[in-house]
């Protein structure tokens, strides 16, 4: 039975060029990067290639980049730091109800250390709208906080029109961009961003490195302590292999990621056309045309996502429901609450993510076996009886 | 009789907790070439970390050490294993109706309503949709097909001292035909000696006994916690009318209790009735525990027709009871009466009385009443 992979938004595989460029910073070259001698300087410059290419790709300097273990510390480093750093300033903090745990968890926290966080809600496609951001601003807002692309439903949010507000206000902007980064054009000062979170495992690097983009003058706390490492930001041995992997996974998709784009575009917009052809009471989730090139997000009625899933895994076929992170929840995905679907059709959806290696076969074979699963289901669903 | 041997490549789900059982249990039924997929249902608290307050505060009743023993079998056996949240389940179905009836006076047994809903009614449709032909779970119980009665039988597990039939009594009838017990035929240190030869990685796993969703086998601790506002101090009275002082909730207390009452007694005093509605725990010396039968209702008739008239059992009041020849009359669809031959210490209403014809589980009930000694 072939296997395939359509939960790239997971994680993707390892680019094998990538492991290859990663290989020799295991051996030959094992400094440690903050060393003098000549071990250390090599492996100091593996990692300053890596910093140059991942600023270059984001339109950022080399010293606005700071790695860290993935997106996850990203996104609590920014949120932390700026709320520590800017604590005499304000203690409020602007973000949205369909943001990842990774920055809806920080900001929990923060509440209940005294701050004031404002969850904005989002529309049925899943956008901010920029004049709710204005309208929640107060004297003590210290940071906004919005996701650049949805991890469940791909929505590509009005990052630019929101950091213009930001900016008018003087207020910092943090974006999550762990899943756009390799996959569309992501550029710092387009986004107008002041933090900007990635992680290499999303693209086809490796897992457990990624980066925090920090705007020049942006006033953060470390969240490490320990170490002069990435010019005190972050404190901890770096994580060389990691990093080389992470900058030669940017360089691959700085090349790539425009024809992947639109050949994952059409299968992305041939399963938009079809699942609700071949499929009654299918629903799609997320915005038509704001939306990740890899991303499909479907509820059907009357089922749980999570027998498709599994009937799916059955046939070969790795998709998923929602966040690999909150797979293990009861509670149905906090972002299709959030773009108004009820409790009992938020449990029906299964997300459908793109990648490299996605052929078009793999769609034809999903798109054969899919409605024949959802029709099963249904017909032992007591909510399905005299449809 | 089900041959296992001819049952090559169909698919069973395995329900899997992680011990020892159910992990033999899925090596069995891989060797006699079912495909098999474990399942382990989970219950909350230390589940993922993205588990709301209220479920974090919740009871876990297989903790992560379970899952991940569960994980760590499933891949030396080879077999597919998914984890399934039943938090919400074990809460609406089990964990408020455990509470519920210690509040009304009652013992409640909640193995036996995990069994009819959770395992028996909702996963085994997860496997139904898994388009599985069996759900097998780690029971010590045999379901076998009777020619003569052209009907599934219920009954007990070869091994006496583990039989779990007790526990099984309130499935549907409708389900026996989808389950296999793999551990059925055989007795613990068997199945013990299996899991060393199958080398699992859990062989040595001590065994639990308690309520699995009580932590440190504390069940008033556990009600205080969740039920505390509706516990209400009240009055002892000896089963003759004396006044012999406060109680401390009659969710405390279960009938043959004898520590933790009054003290200063000369003879001892065991717990003889709960009177929940006037709040009022009756004491008496040990003759007062007897009774000489029981009305018992949400009866389940399992490897029966429901009689329309008295029939002779043998019934088993609790888990570790030695049964008792008893007749049983019905009294409609959902009750009946059991009346005993000998007279039976501690009848607690709230237990499961079930009912056996040999080796085979004719049904149960839940015990409602209790027939006093003449």
């Amino acid at each position: 039975m072939e296997k395939i992979y359509l939960d790239y938004a997971a994680t993707t595989p390892t680019d094998p060029q990538v492991v290859e460029a990663m290989k020799p910073y295991f051996t030959d070259i094992f400094g440690n990067a903050s060393s003098i001698h000549a071990f250390g300087q090599q492996a100091r410059k593996g990692m300053e290639d890596a910093r140059q290419i991942l600023a270059d790709f984001l339109g950022a300097r080399t010293d606005e980049i700071v790695f860290t273990s993935g997106g996850t510390e990203s996104n609590n480093t920014a949120i932390f730091g700026i709320a520590h750093a800017l604590k005499t300033k304000g203690n409020h903090i602007i973000t949205s109800q369909v943001e990842h745990h990774a920055v809806i968890e920080p900001a929990k926290f923060l509440e209940k250390q005294g701050y004031k966080v404002t969850y904005l809600p989002v529309d049925k496609a899943g956008l901010v709208n920029p004049e709710d951001v204005k309208s929640a601003v107060t004297k003590e807002t210290i940071l906004i906080s919005i996701m650049h692309a949805n991890n469940e439903i791909g929505t590509v949010e009005s990052v630019p029109e929101i950091s213009k507000i930001a900016k008018e206000y003087k207020i910092c902007m943090h974006t999550d961009a762990v899943q756009s980064v390799g996959h569309i054009p992501v550029d710092v000062n387009e986004l107008g961003v002041d933090l900007l979170s990635l992680s290499a495992h999303k693209f086809y690097g490796p897992k457990g490195v990624g980066a925090l983009y920090i705007r020049k003058g942006t006033k953060i706390s470390p969240y490490l302590h320990g170490g002069d490492q990435e010019r005190g930001r972050r404190a901890s041995t770096s994580n060389v292999a990691g990093i080389v992997g992470l900058g030669k996974a940017v360089e691959l998709c700085r090349q790539k990621m425009d024809e992947e784009g639109r050949f994952q575009a059409s299968l992305r917009d041939r399963l938009i056309k079809e699942i609700p052809e071949k499929i009654s009471d299918s629903y799609l989730n997320g915005h038509a045309a704001k939306r990740l090139p890899n991303n499909i997000n479907f509820t059907f009625a009357y089922i749980e996502g999570e027998s498709i899933l599994l009937n799916l895994d059955m046939l070969g076929i790795a998709a998923s429901t929602g966040s690999a992170c909150t797979s293990s929840s009861l509670e149905p995905s906090h972002v299709l609450l959030a773009i108004g679907l009820p409790h009992e059709l938020a449990h029906g959806s299964l997300r459908i993510t793109l990648g490299r290696w996605t052929k078009k076969e793999h769609i034809d074979y999903l798109l054969e076996h899919l409605p024949g699963i959802v029709d099963k289901l249904r017909r032992m669903s007591p909510l399905y009886e005299g449809k | 009789m089900k041959n296992y041997g001819l049952n090559k490549k169909k698919r069973v789900m395995v329900a899997m907790s992680g011990g020892v059982d159910s992990a033999v249990g899925a090596a069995l039924l891989k060797r006699r070439g079912y495909e098999v997929i474990g399942m382990t249902m989970c219950f909350g608290s230390s589940f993922g970390g993205n588990l709301s307050e209220k479920e974090k505060k919740r009871p876990s009743c297989c903790d992560i050490s379970g899952v991940e023993d569960a994980r760590r079998v499933a891949q030396a056996l080879g077999i597919r294993h998914y984890v399934s949240n039943f938090a919400n389940n074990l809460y609406n179905k089990v964990i408020k109706n455990f509470c519920a009836e210690y509040l009304a006076g009652r013992t409640p047994n909640p193995c036996v309503r995990c069994n009819q809903f959770l395992k028996f009614e909702h996963l085994i449709k997860k496997a139904l949709a898994l388009s599985c032909d069996y759900l097998a779970t780690g029971h010590y119980a045999k379901v076998q097909y009777s020619g003569q009665r052209r009907m599934y039988l219920l009954k007990k597990g070869r091994d006496n001292k583990k039989d779990q039939s007790y526990f099984l009594y309130a499935v549907k009838r409708e389900v026996l035909s989808r389950l296999l017990f793999p551990l059925g035929v055989y007795t613990k240190d068997e199945v013990r000696q299996k899991a060393r030869d199958f080398n699992l990685p859990v062989s040595d796993k001590a065994e639990s006994q308690e309520i699995c969703f009580v932590p440190d086998n504390d069940y008033r601790g556990f009600i205080a916690g969740i039920s505390g506002r509706d516990i209400r101090p009240g009055d002892f009275f000896h089963v003759d009318g004396r006044h012999l002082g406060r109680h401390k909730g009659v969710a405390f207390y279960t009938i043959g209790q004898r520590k933790a009452l009054c003290s200063g007694q000369k003879r001892p005093l065991y717990v003889i009735k709960i009177d929940a509605a006037k709040n009022t725990v009756i004491l008496g010396e040990e003759n007062y525990l007897y009774s000489q039968g029981l009305i018992a209702k949400d009866v389940n008739f399992l490897s029966l027709q429901a009689p329309k008239k008295i029939i002779a059992i043998n019934a088993k009041i609790r888990y570790n009871h030695q049964e008792v020849k008893s007749r049983l009359i019905p009294i409609n669809s959902d009750s009946v009466r059991i009346e005993f031959t000998s007279p039976q210490r501690a009848v607690a209403p709230g237990q499961s009385v079930v009912f056996y014809g040999g080796s085979v589980v004719l049904g149960g009930g839940i015990i409602s009443e209790v027939i006093a000694n003449k």
